[in-house]
């Protein structure tokens, strides 16, 4: 394709040539809303038809990962953002270190969700053959607070006693649970592909204050996918710790 | 198109946006051990929108974005509340008992 220096051809200008990037990649993020809102409704319906599975569900989610998990990802867009203000002022070496950061928090993110879906293999919290509420409570392991298993063994009693299909109602909050935690993990290991290649352009000095369109459109990306999970956090762990 | 449109947000604003979205999350954590009966969810919901208000607006830079782009933005918004109102609205209106739309139960499931 035609280029001068780092203008394309089919542009007059960098700043048109930046605004189409950007308006790009916000219609392809219009698109994930409505993709991402499709599985948000059918969490909220199905909350609301299966009011007590979907809270005892939630309880049994480890809130301190989650929250952790939380504040590591917005420290991730935070310096995500920072990579994209070292790209637009010219700081050439700072560009490189905060995506290097970026990365390294979404790898902690990506881990502590690796914890928690295995806690929840161990906990027969997976939707399928062996999920079973009252497992984790019936067999509790040597570290688990006395206390908390307690708690949770009297709610899924009186959850069973409302209503006899309890495990079949908390598989659709456990199933919605993997779906939608799933997809958003797999945002962010793509998110995390663009960074390494983000990372190796700029340690070739590629982004300047005149072009540094990658940084700002997978910026966007990355706060995207932020932004599902500032939604995730309080609808999965959040919405039954009043008891 | 004036040349060189672009406005460079600061660290401070950065910092600060960060600071603010560190509290949101305290803080709707914090929210969610008190009783405050139906309106726990509200106050949830309420302080993430508020949070994700603040990184639409300064991580992602629409606040100084072109029109043409915050056009976009609000589009997204106008669909997905179409989506949610009026599918939300027809199950709202379908009665009390939603527990007709339940899987049957299976004996395989209960333990």
């Amino acid at each position: 394709m035609h280029r001068t220096g780092e203008l394309y051809g089919q542009f007059q200008t960098l700043d048109q040539q930046k605004e189409s990037a950007t308006l790009g990649m916000w219609v392809f993020l219009v698109t994930e809303v409505l993709f991402f809102g499709g599985m948000f409704l059918t969490y909220t319906i199905n909350r609301h038809a299966f009011f007590t599975a979907f809270g005892i569900g939630s309880n049994t989610l480890d809130i301190q990962l989650g929250t952790t998990n939380t504040i590591v990802l917005i420290m991730s867009s935070f310096t995500m953002a920072m990579a994209v203000w070292s790209a637009q002022v010219g700081k050439k070496k700072l560009v490189p270190l905060f995506l290097i950061l970026t990365l390294a928090l979404g790898c902690v993110f990506l881990g502590i969700k690796a914890v928690e879906y295995n806690q929840k293999f161990e906990h027969h919290l997976v939707p399928g053959r062996n999920f079973d509420m009252a497992y984790r409570s019936s067999h509790p392991a040597p570290g688990d607070d006395a206390k908390e298993i307690a708690l949770e063994k009297r709610e899924v009693e009186e959850a069973f006693a409302a209503d006899p299909d309890t495990n079949a109602h908390a598989q659709l909050y456990f199933s919605l649970y993997f779906a939608m935690t799933g997809l958003h993990a797999l945002h962010m290991i793509i998110g995390a592909g663009l960074l390494i290649w983000l990372i190796n352009a700029s340690l070739r000095g590629r982004f300047t204050p005149q072009y540094n369109t990658p940084v700002e459109v997978i910026g966007l990306y990355w706060h995207f996918v932020d932004i599902v999970w500032i939604y995730l956090f309080p609808l999965f762990y959040l919405i039954d710790r009043h008891r | 198109m004036p040349e060189h449109s672009e406005h460079i947000v600061s660290p401070k604003v950065y910092v600060t946006i960060f600071l603010a979205l560190i509290i949101g999350t305290s803080l709707t954590t914090w929210a969610a051990f008190q009783n405050f009966g139906p309106f726990n969810i509200v106050i949830a919901v309420g302080i993430a929108t508020t949070k994700a208000t603040l990184v639409v607006l300064y991580f992602m830079h629409a606040r100084y974005s072109s029109k043409r782009t915050k056009l976009v933005i609000v589009c997204a918004l106008f669909w997905l509340a179409i989506m949610l109102a009026l599918t939300l609205s027809d199950y709202q209106t379908r009665g009390r008992d939603q527990s007709r739309f339940a899987p049957p139960a299976q004996s395989s499931f209960s333990a």
